[in-house]
């Protein structure tokens, strides 16, 4: 006869296990992380020979050498810049577009959107050149208008994508009522969908703002004036041909992380809310 | 009236159309018909030679194919490691347990962390003479010395640990995806089925997964696509192609276009790569309709 | 609560909206131009990859703007695979700037020139009775130098300049040769010798050789400065023009080379997944006995390790019929665009900045080698020792004819396995060999 106690030293039991094995793989996460920063507190010659996580000496002084040899106040509003920018277009013009593929009919909607959707999975090599000689004829080329633009199409698809099976699954009530009170189809976008889509936009926006942040071989070959790059392009300029400065690299690279992780954390309630009612469903 | 409707439904689309016209239709273009000619990215004229390179991808090439097949590997790993880990983990998460959110958030830290640094911290963790050699000592500790490997170094463990890795970067987001699945199961379906007497096993096999085919399905494409473009810590982990053991597409198209200089080739590698691309996803989406 | 969730979301994307514009509108008006000079100033715009050498060369740029007025930019993009590709999306563009380097084979260079984007500078060095050219170690400017009747079709004369000057030597640990047993003033010169020491490196616990084997091109170095010193240069060129196969026994003897530095242990674990700066951080820490590396690695191994006690030794010859080759030559060069819209400027400042002055202050700096004989400087111990061995050096950019990249990457991919124990030397000669004969095929269908 199974009893109480059993019961319940079964159920700390298993929650002991499970986080057990959540611990575990927090650690592994963490550990990167910790050597990354652990580095960049080291200098040149200790950082292969020390291989603590806790440096002996703290350089806290690597981090302002590095913002101020990489350069980083313009780059880093540079990239802010670009982020807020492209993050900002995609949102528009994808949703405006998978809105449109979801609850509007054309001619030639579905074609459209398959070809959407197969330029996902088709990569372009070379196509930077392309983007280039594309840019330059359209005297874009060095200018933030031709790289955002870039910057855009490279993640219209995925969001499109997102976008529209989340609008999908909307119930078309609320639509329906907004039509009613004489919504054009614009508002019912701005009024009804676009707030419903909260989640799904968390994800896109978090999806993209990594993609753009991480972003430097089109921003190197487009930009000519130092004046105009992200801040990757100043990080790898500490990845030299001859000589690495490795701790200086590792300060670049944690101040790098440190936005997106603001990103993540103000987008992320909202993305667990319920981003599945669609978005990812089918 | 009908014609301003259907004029006003394109001006939803314009913007996106627009811009995917100018900034992907035609560079795909100039690529495409670039994968039918000798050229090498610099010299003014370029040399049409037909369906020659296709046939030398196809058939001639060797390296191409190694380089898919292992890329393949990597996928397979990443679709059962990666993705069965999100998956658990997205469960254990989804009970009332304390640190919910801490989790939440140090799960994500991997896929926002710079493939540079994953390369070289991984590398340092695992290697012996360029690192720190954690995770042999680790074995050693636990009684598992005979486990202690070059496992980076050693060409038949190679390509397996840097899918590990490559596991490791990218559980996050299917985590995060799973776990929002979870939340849309209705609590009345398990509370129901507890009523009837089944125990958790039996929710989680008859609930759980059920309701969770579309999410998985959706995990599954992105993880193909992601995986089967990976290159970068490839780089960071074994410095490149290993004598073609980690060798992969993206890397072979790299060394076409820089190495030997042959840029009609790595086009048509390309479009080659973005064929298959599409006719797994294809398979999987098919495979998951089924299932749902 | 719709109503009001609608109203704080529309609250936040109309703040998105506008910060969007406004940035877009400030962004579109800074866009237009990015010159950095004031009208009727003259500026020359150079395009590089070393990040080391930016603050070194940015000095140099405002001395020059003190001495004549003209404005120098130092662009630097890296890292290097990024800077090749905007060099080449330029070109294609019609908009290199006016100075920039190629990181590429010679006959990418011809390429280059062919397409009209580098300027012949050949009258400028010959002036004067070939004042410049004669400032410079012939080996260093032969590797810009494009001979009469050459095999790429271009035509004769210099297109480019060195900056500095670099060899590729193999390094050792004077401490750790101590160690076990050797003497740490006399290095091993025969093959032999250098192998005998693996098992005593192995059975010390330490690594013997490392070198960024992973990169294709530093295999392809020692195993060419290899075939020359078993078979002479004459006989590899041959080779390289499809005359001598490389089934022939002096290349299967090259290729056992690297079967037997494996087999004795003298090779370090895992060094063909070691890119060069791994290498250089080991040596530089003392895990390994010897590296095979460039004169740059001086400053790296500086930066790392200033205790660090080494010296500079050729790799041990196998055989006494031929000497012993390294690659050597210019380090870095720089060319002109030929559309530069200030040619006569730029090629003065680039006079001036490989005149005896500016290289012994850049060779201070940046602890390299510099292309210019004339400079008086003290060259610091190790770097003293690369520089010595100048007379052996040779570059593939100065031979008249070029292997295939099929065959070279066939070739060192080759070599990989046979370190890794997965092919023998007969394997590897007769597959690379299949390549060849596959790409004369193909080049004379061509011709």
């Amino acid at each position: 006869m199974k009893t109480q106690v059993y019961y319940q030293a079964k159920k700390i039991g298993i929650n002991a296990l499970i986080h057990a094995f959540l611990i575990s793989v927090v650690i592994t996460c963490l550990y990167p992380l910790l050597w990354m920063v652990a580095s960049s507190l080291k200098t040149q010659d200790t950082i292969f020979k020390d291989i603590s996580l806790i440096p002996k000496e703290f350089h806290w002084e690597n981090y302002p050498r590095a913002w101020q040899e990489g350069g980083f106040g313009r780059y880093f509003l540079n990239s802010i810049f670009y982020t807020i920018s492209v993050v900002t277009g995609i949102v528009l013009v994808s949703s405006l577009a998978a809105y449109a593929f979801s609850r509007l009919s054309f001619p030639g909607k579905n074609f459209i959107f398959y070809i959407f959707i197969a330029a996902m999975m088709i990569p372009l090599p070379g196509s930077f050149v392309a983007l280039y000689v594309l840019l330059n004829k359209l005297h874009l080329r060095n200018t933030e208008v031709g790289y955002i633009l870039c910057m855009i199409n490279v993640g219209l698809s995925t969001s499109i994508f997102l976008l529209k099976t989340f609008f999908d699954k909307l119930p078309h009530e609320l639509e329906d009522a907004a039509r009613i009170d004489g919504c054009s189809k614009f508002g019912i976008w701005w009024h009804v969908a676009l707030p419903l889509a909260k989640p799904v936009l968390a994800v896109v926006i978090v999806f993209n703002t990594l993609n753009v942040w991480n972003e430097y071989v089109l921003a190197l070959i487009i930009f000519d004036s130092r004046a105009k790059m992200p801040l990757q392009v100043a990080i790898n300029r500490f990845w030299g041909e001859f000589a690495t400065n490795y701790p200086l690299l590792m300060a670049g690279l944690t101040i790098t992380a440190l936005p997106i992780i603001i990103v993540y954390l103000l987008m992320q309630k909202y993305i667990v809310k319920g981003v599945t009612q669609g978005a990812v469903v089918g | 009236m009908k014609i301003k409707s259907v004029l006003e439904n394109y001006l939803f689309i314009l913007p996106a159309v627009t811009i995917f016209l100018i900034f992907y239709i035609i560079p795909f273009i100039w690529v495409f018909q670039l994968g039918f000619y000798d050229w090498n990215g610099i010299d003014l004229s370029k040399s049409f030679v037909g369906v020659a390179n296709f046939k030398e991808v196809l058939v001639q090439d060797p390296s191409w194919w190694q380089s898919v097949l292992n890329a393949g590997y990597i996928t397979i790993i990443a679709l059962i490691f990666q993705n069965i880990l999100a998956f658990l983990l997205a469960v254990a998460c989804d009970r009332e347990i304390r640190l919910k959110n801490f989790y939440r958030l140090v799960f994500f830290i991997p896929p926002v962390l710079s493939e540079i640094v994953v390369g070289m911290a991984w590398k340092f963790i695992i290697n012996d003479i360029d690192g720190a050699n954690i995770v042999n000592r680790m074995f050693i500790s636990m009684g598992l010395s005979q486990w202690a490997h070059n496992w980076l170094s050693d060409p038949k463990t190679a390509l397996t640990t840097v899918a590990l890795v490559h596991c490791w970067k990218g559980f996050g987001w299917g985590f995060l995806i799973f776990l929002a699945g979870l939340q849309t199961i209705p609590k009345e379906l398990y509370e129901a089925a507890r009523v009837d007497g089944a125990n958790a096993w039996h929710s989680f096999k008859h609930i759980t997964i059920p309701m969770m085919v579309p999410v998985i399905a959706l995990v599954g494409i992105l993880t193909i696509l992601g995986s089967m473009q990976a290159f970068v810590l490839i780089m960071g982990l074994v410095g490149g192609e290993f004598a073609g053991h980690t060798s992969v597409p993206v890397l072979r198209i790299l060394a076409s276009m820089q190495g030997s200089s042959r840029f009609g080739y790595a086009c048509t590698q390309g479009i080659v790569f973005g064929v298959i691309l599409m006719m797994v996803s294809f398979i999987q989406y098919r495979f998951s309709k089924k299932r749902a | 609560m719709q109503a009001a969730a609608s109203w704080g979301g529309k609250r936040i994307l109309g703040l998105l909206v506008f910060v969007f514009i406004a940035f877009i509108a400030g962004g579109c008006s800074s866009g237009i131009s990015d010159t950095r000079k004031a009208p009727g100033e003259q500026l020359v715009t150079v395009w590089h990859w070393m990040t080391d050498r930016q603050a070194g060369l940015e000095e140099l740029g405002k001395r020059y703007t003190e001495k004549t007025g003209v404005k120098v930019n130092f662009e630097l993009y890296a890292p290097s695979d990024a800077y090749t590709q905007k060099v080449r999306a330029a070109a294609h563009g019609q908009n290199l700037p006016d100075i920039f380097g190629i990181l590429a084979e010679k006959r990418d260079f011809a390429s280059f020139i062919k397409a009209g984007h580098v300027a012949d500078l050949t009258s400028y060095v010959d002036a004067d009775g070939g004042k410049w050219r004669e400032r410079f170690f012939p080996k260093a400017l032969a590797v810009n130098e494009f001979l009469p009747s050459n095999s790429f079709g271009v035509k004769a004369g210099i297109y480019g300049v060195p900056i500095d000057v670099s060899t590729i030597q193999m390094v050792f640990n004077k401490d750790l040769l101590k160690q076990i047993g050797g003497n740490p003033e006399k290095p091993p010169v025969t093959f032999d010798e250098f192998l005998a020491l693996g098992p005593k490196i192995k059975g010390a616990g330490l690594q013997g050789l490392v070198s960024g084997w992973a990169e294709i091109w530093m295999i392809d170095c020692l195993a060419n400065n290899y075939a020359f010193n078993i078979m002479g240069k004459d006989k590899v060129m041959s080779t390289l023009r499809g005359e001598v196969p490389y089934t022939d026994p002096d290349w299967i003897r090259v290729f056992g080379l690297f079967k037997k530095m494996q087999d004795s242990g003298i090779l370090a674990n895992g060094i063909v997944t070691m890119i060069n700066k791994t290498s250089e951080q080991l040596f530089a820490n003392g895990k390994a006995v010897f590296a095979f590396n460039g004169s740059w690695g001086v400053n790296v191994y500086k930066n790392m390790n200033p205790n660090l006690n080494y010296g500079v030794m050729l790799p041990p010859k196998a055989s006494e019929k031929y000497p012993m080759a390294v690659w050597g030559g210019a380090g870095s060069s720089f060319l002109v665009s030929e559309r530069s819209k200030n040619k006569e400027e730029t090629i003065k400042f680039l006079e001036w900045l490989t005149d005896r002055d500016q290289q012994a202050y850049l060779s201070e700096v940046t602890n390299n080698l510099p292309a210019n004989k004339e400079c008086l400087t003290v060259i610091p111990g190790p770097l003293a020792q690369f520089a010595d061995d100048m007379d052996f050096t040779t570059h593939p950019n100065t031979w008249d004819v070029s292997e295939f990249p099929a065959v070279t990457e066939a070739f060192n991919k080759g070599i990989q396995r046979i370190i890794l124990g997965e092919k023998t030397p007969e394997q590897i000669g007769r597959e690379v060999q299949e390549v060849k004969e596959r790409e004369l095929a193909k080049n004379n269908k061509q011709q």
